[in-house]
This record gives structure tokens, sequence and C-alpha cells, in this order.
């Protein structure tokens, strides 16, 4: 649906600014100075955890991988996408697995996963309930922490219909109850179970995985494999830390200051322990990360946990929603992750869909000056279209608007034209029947104010010569 | 496979060599509050009923048994190996199995039975939050396969919040695979952000305290 598509429908504008709206009011409930005086400064803690430990990646890399090792499970580095699915598939092929549950991971939707696995004849079934509906109607997330927002019960109920051969079923509860049926023979059938991570622990080798259905409990806690895919940003130097990281996921997130389930995760089970994988494998991904951390001036878009409150506060995310973004990351922090993981030119429209009005940045809880960063962003991407001749008639626009402001006469003149030709707000331009394309769009919407029937600089020659 | 390569690149990235010294991180966040008994019970009973859990006090041995007897009346439970759950009779109620060493059976009984009884390592009171670990005692599916899930937890095991449990506790996968906290029902609100229980895990939590 495109950005022109999703503003005239007015049901789906509807359900994203009540969505969105909804979270806002759980996360400023959540983070009142009554209920947590010290958020600000827990904040920059978290920032300044963040920025150490991004400082010193390397480090914390091998200090978590000598870990993981130490409980009995194993660490695999993968450059790209290839190498997950090239050792997701050699694993599959060596245990002789087929079946694969997985609980949400953002990590897994930026390199699809289960498109790959998919096309080597493996069966990637997600399992958290708005994944889950995502898969079947093969889409993408249209939300970080909330993938489905965007569908209504007839959709789901139309969906199930036509994938499950279910009976037709609106009522939510009884949807959802259709969803842990199919989907608990899945976790009890599995060969593999692949969650993502929300934090990796390097003092402990642990995986921590924070969700509210149990389905990441179960995908790591049933089947015989459990293999975590996370981005190696995803690490934090000491598991007390995560009393701030968790405390402020969650209420960023959802509200919430803790979420039903945490599951703080290492190694196969143990001697002794009753149920459990008997495998463990933690996938450290690369994919642009180690370029995006050669640049001091923007390695801070690493810092992100994925919490989703900068979509749900922006004012460009709340009008086109979610899959008009070129990526699986949208909203404000997809604007600064898409041009350093796809290239500053494969989208060079993005960072400039701001209004950089900044609400982001106050809402971050690892407080990632993201406004700066679409700046830099852009004066790149300005440089780059410079550097190859592209852009010729803005270049040409900006060089007339500066030889012009340097003649005042030029100026007035402008001035005078202006006032006659917008004196009723411009309407006249939009009904031309062949006005100018990008003006008439704009004008449809919006009228431009009336100027003043006296110029300032006329009214300032007048009372020179009184 | 990719190990040295990937280490090499984030070394030149952040101009570190192999092996150099990194300075101290921030040093650990973790508050201390002081909060008595009562005010820990209150606590944790009002945000757990907020989340649609069910607190139950016991005022004697006996009495939590007969609780967790009158919850799973008619009903078939598998209880994790927990001593506490064998001392206080519960494993002997009828309609009970207990889950036992093996895998396959206790996974078998918790994808069975109505009700999943454990004991917990912990319960925090900030957030009415029951702390799991995994091990001979307490299996993982317990709380997690039946769609009700009833705890029983001394009053000693009260704590106020993740900061005390993670000063108590500062390497939680030392010496167990699993440590999970457990909030409230399993709950869903992803088809129009109408909120559903029990989705995947137990839609219902009660927890006995004694």
């Amino acid at each position: 649906m495109s950005i022109q598509e999703t503003l005239q429908d007015s049901k789906l504008q509807l359900a994203i600014y009540t969505a969105t709206g909804r979270l806002m009011d759980h996360r400023a409930n959540a983070i009142s100075p009554e209920l947590l005086p010290r958020y600000q400064e827990m904040r920059q803690h978290a920032h300044d955890l963040k920025k150490h430990t991004i400082e010193n990646l390397d480090h914390y890399m091998e200090e978590f991988e000598k870990n993981v090792i130490a409980h009995g499970g194993k660490v695999v580095f993968c450059k790209d996408a290839t190498e997950v699915s090239d050792f997701i598939l050699r694993l599959a092929k060596e245990r002789g697995a087929h079946l694969f549950v997985k609980s949400k991971s953002m990590t897994s939707e930026e390199i699809d996963l289960n498109e790959r696995m998919e096309h080597h004849g493996l069966e990637p079934v997600e399992t958290d309930l708005g994944e889950y509906i995502i898969q079947l109607a093969h889409q993408k997330p249209y939300h970080i922490v909330a993938p489905a927002l965007h569908m209504t019960r007839f959709q789901v109920a139309d969906l199930f219909t036509e994938k499950l051969g279910v009976p037709r079923e609106e009522v939510i509860e009884e949807q959802t109850m259709i969803a842990r049926r199919v989907l608990r023979e899945k976790f009890l059938a599995a060969d593999i179970g692949i969650t993502g991570a929300n934090f990796l622990v390097a003092d402990s080798g642990a995986v921590v995985v924070v969700e509210n259905e149990g389905n990441a409990r179960l995908t790591s806690s049933a089947p015989k494999i459990h293999i975590a895919v996370a981005g190696m940003e995803k690490l934090i130097p000491r598991a007390q830390d995560l009393a701030v990281m968790l405390g402020l996921l969650g209420r960023s997130a959802t509200g919430q200051a803790l979420t039903s389930y945490t599951s703080i995760l290492s190694g196969p089970k143990r001697p002794g322990e009753v149920d459990g994988p008997e495998e463990f494998y933690v996938v450290l991904l690369d994919a642009g990360r180690t370029k995006l951390l050669e640049d001091p001036e923007k390695r801070e878009s690493l810092y992100c946990i994925r919490c989703g409150a900068c979509l749900n506060h922006c004012p460009v995310y709340r009008k086109i929603g979610g899959h008009n973004y070129p990526w699986v990351y949208s909203g404000p922090i997809g604007k600064i992750l898409a041009p350093q993981f796809k290239g500053l030119m494969a989208d060079p429209w993005l960072p400039f869909a701001s209004s950089l009005c900044g609400v982001c940045a106050e809402v971050c809880p690892v407080k990632i000056d993201i406004p700066r960063v679409l700046l830099q962003l852009r004066s790149e991407i300005t440089e780059e279209k410079q550097r190859t001749n592209q852009g010729g008639l803005e270049r040409l626009a900006f060089k007339a608007f500066a030889w012009a402001m340097r003649r005042p006469w030029i100026y007035e003149w402008g001035g005078m034209m202006g006032a006659g030709l917008l004196g009723n707000g411009g309407r006249w331009i939009s009904e031309l029947p062949i006005a100018p394309g990008p003006v008439k769009a704009w004008l449809s919407q919006r009228h431009l104010p009336a100027p003043a029937v006296r110029s300032f600089r006329e009214q300032w020659r007048a009372r020179r010569t009184k | 496979m990719s190990r040295e390569f990937i280490l090499g690149r984030v070394r030149s990235a952040l101009d570190r060599k192999t092996g150099q010294v990194v300075p101290p991180p921030p040093p650990v966040w973790l508050l201390d509050t002081d909060w008595t008994l009562e005010e820990k019970l209150a606590s944790f009973k009002e945000k757990l009923e907020r989340l649609a859990g069910v607190v139950h006090m016991a005022d004697s041995p006996e009495n939590a048994r007969e609780i967790v007897a009158s919850l799973i009346t008619g009903k078939t439970a598998v209880v994790s190996n927990a001593t506490l759950l064998a001392d206080l009779g519960i494993t002997r109620l009828p309609g009970v199995t207990v889950a036992g060493q093996d895998s396959e059976q206790s996974r078998k009984l918790c994808a069975e039975c109505s009700f999943g009884i454990t004991g917990a390592a912990f319960a925090l009171a900030q957030t009415g939050t029951l702390v799991m670990r995994a091990n001979s005692q307490e299996a993982r599916l317990v709380s997690l396969l039946p769609p009700l899930h009833v705890a029983v937890v001394r009053k000693e095991q009260l704590i106020v919040d993740l900061d005390e449990l993670l000063t108590k506790i500062p390497k939680p996968v030392e010496d167990s695979s699993s440590m999970v906290l457990i909030t409230g029902p399993s709950r869903t609100g992803d088809i129009e952000q109408i909120l559903v229980r029990g989705v995947h895990g137990p839609g219902v939590v009660h927890v006995v305290f004694l």
C-alpha cells in the first residue's frame, strides 16, 4: 500500500493512530516521575553503558564467547545473511531437522531468514501471534513491537480460513486460541527453535529474551536445539546491567516495568536439570555492523534496543505507517539504519522525509540523537549527489536563490509578484488544470497564508519618510 | 568461520589492538530499597492482581495444601520436583503427578495436565514477578505448558525488585541454564490491541504465599 493509499485509508489511519497513541500513553504512565523518579538518569546510564560496550565491542564479543563455551554452548560468527543460512542448513542436515519454531526476531527479518530456509525446503514457523499472522499473509512486520498492527480481526478471519482451513472466526479471543492450538503442535514437534536476543550478556554468556506470550520460552525450551540469532551490537557487559536495560526496554516499548516473561539463558541444559535444549548456539551477526562502527559520528545508531518508542511518537510514522519505509526497520530508527546498512544512495530520499521535530531523540531510552544522525546522512547524500553530478535542478535553484538574495531590487520585485499571485492563498494555482505537479499536490491539501497587503519594506520606507 | 575476520574488522573500525585493555565500564547501577515484609506482600499482591493474577495467603502448611487442593479440584496437575511441594503434601493430592527427572515423561505430563504447580526461587514485590531457575527440582515446562500455573512461595523468598535479585545473584546463569522472570499470565494484544490471556503460556497464575 503506497503512502498515498495509506493516507486515504481512514480505517488504517485510525488503527495506526490508536495503536501508537495507546503505546505512547502506556510509556508516559510508566516513566512518570511518581513511578520512576530517576528515569532521566537511567537513560543517561544506559547511553553510557551502550557507548562503552560498542567502543570496546571486540573485547565483549570475546568475553561473551568464552562464557558461552564455558556453559557448553557455541558462538557462530557470521559476516552476512548467507553465512547464517549456511550454518542453519548444515546443522539441519546433520541433525535431520526439518521443522523450526521461531520467536519474533527483527534480526532474522533483517536477513530474510525465513525465505532463505523455505528456499531450501525447511519449514520455519513464526510463533509470536503477530508474526504468525504476518508470515501467513506473506508480509513484513508493520512495527518493531507490534508486527500486525495494521490488520483487522476481519482480515485475520479471512487469512485463517484461507491458510488454516478453519471455519471463519471473527472473535479475537477465539482467533488467538486457534493460533494457540495450531502452534502448540508445532512447538511439540519442532526439531530446532530459533529466537532473537534483546541483550547478550558478556560476563555470563547469556542470551536475554523479552516477551509477553510465552512463545520465546517454548521456542528456547521445547526443541532439542536452541539457536539465538543476534546482531553483535546487542552486547552489554554484565548481568547486573539488566536491571537498568530491562527497565527501560519494557517501559519504553509497552509501558511494562517487566514484560510477562524475561528469559536469561546460557548453554544447553546442565547435568541434573530436567528439561531444556541439548544444544545451544548463538549466531553473532555482522551484516553491515562493522562498517557502521567505522564512523564515530554515526556509531551511536548501534545503541538501539528496538523498543519502538520512536516509531510510536513519530508524526511521519503515524501518518504513513510501517510498510512505506524501504526496509524492515521503519520509523526514525529505520531512517538512520537503512541508509547505513543498505547504502547511502539506495533510498536517498529517506533521511529527508523528516521534519526534524526531535521527538524521537527525546523518547529514546538510550538517548540516540536521531535528528543529528539524519542531518549527517543528509549532508553525506548531498555531497554524494554533487560528486556524481546528480540533482542539477536543485543546485540550479539554490544558485538562482543565492543570486537573487544578494540583489535587493529582485527580492522586492519578487515579493510584490508573490503578494499578487498569492493574494487568496494560492487557491487559483490548485484550480489550474495544468498547475505544476508538486505545487498542485501541496496546495490541494492546504492554503498558503495570504501575504500582508503592504510589505515590511514598504511600511519601513513610509515610516522613514514621515 | 568468520570469527577472526569479524573481530579484526571490529578492531580496525574501533582502532583497537588485540587484547588491548578496556577502560572500566560505567559502575553498576542497582538501587537498594528497604521494604518491610508487609510492604512487600502488599505490593506483590497489588501488582499481580493488576495483571489478573491471584494471590493467596496461607497461614500454615496445611492451609497452603488446602488452598492448592481447592484450586485443582477435579482437574489434573503436574507438580515440579521441589522439596517444598512434597513437604507440604501437595504431591499426594488427588489428580496430581510429579514431573520427575525424565525429560520426555515430564514434557508429556506438562502437555496433558491442566495445572502446573511449582515453587519459585524468588518473588519480586515491586512487579509481582516469580523468578524460576531450571534445575533438578524445577523443570522449565511445568510453569509453561499447562494452561494454569500455581506457584507456592515462602515469604522469605519475597524480595523487593530486580535490583535486589541481581545484587543477590550477580551471575544468574552460572549454575543453571535458565532463569526466567514470570510477571503475570501469558498475554497478547497482537490483533487490534485487544488483550487476550493465555496465548502460549498459562492464562491464569496463582501465587500461594506461605
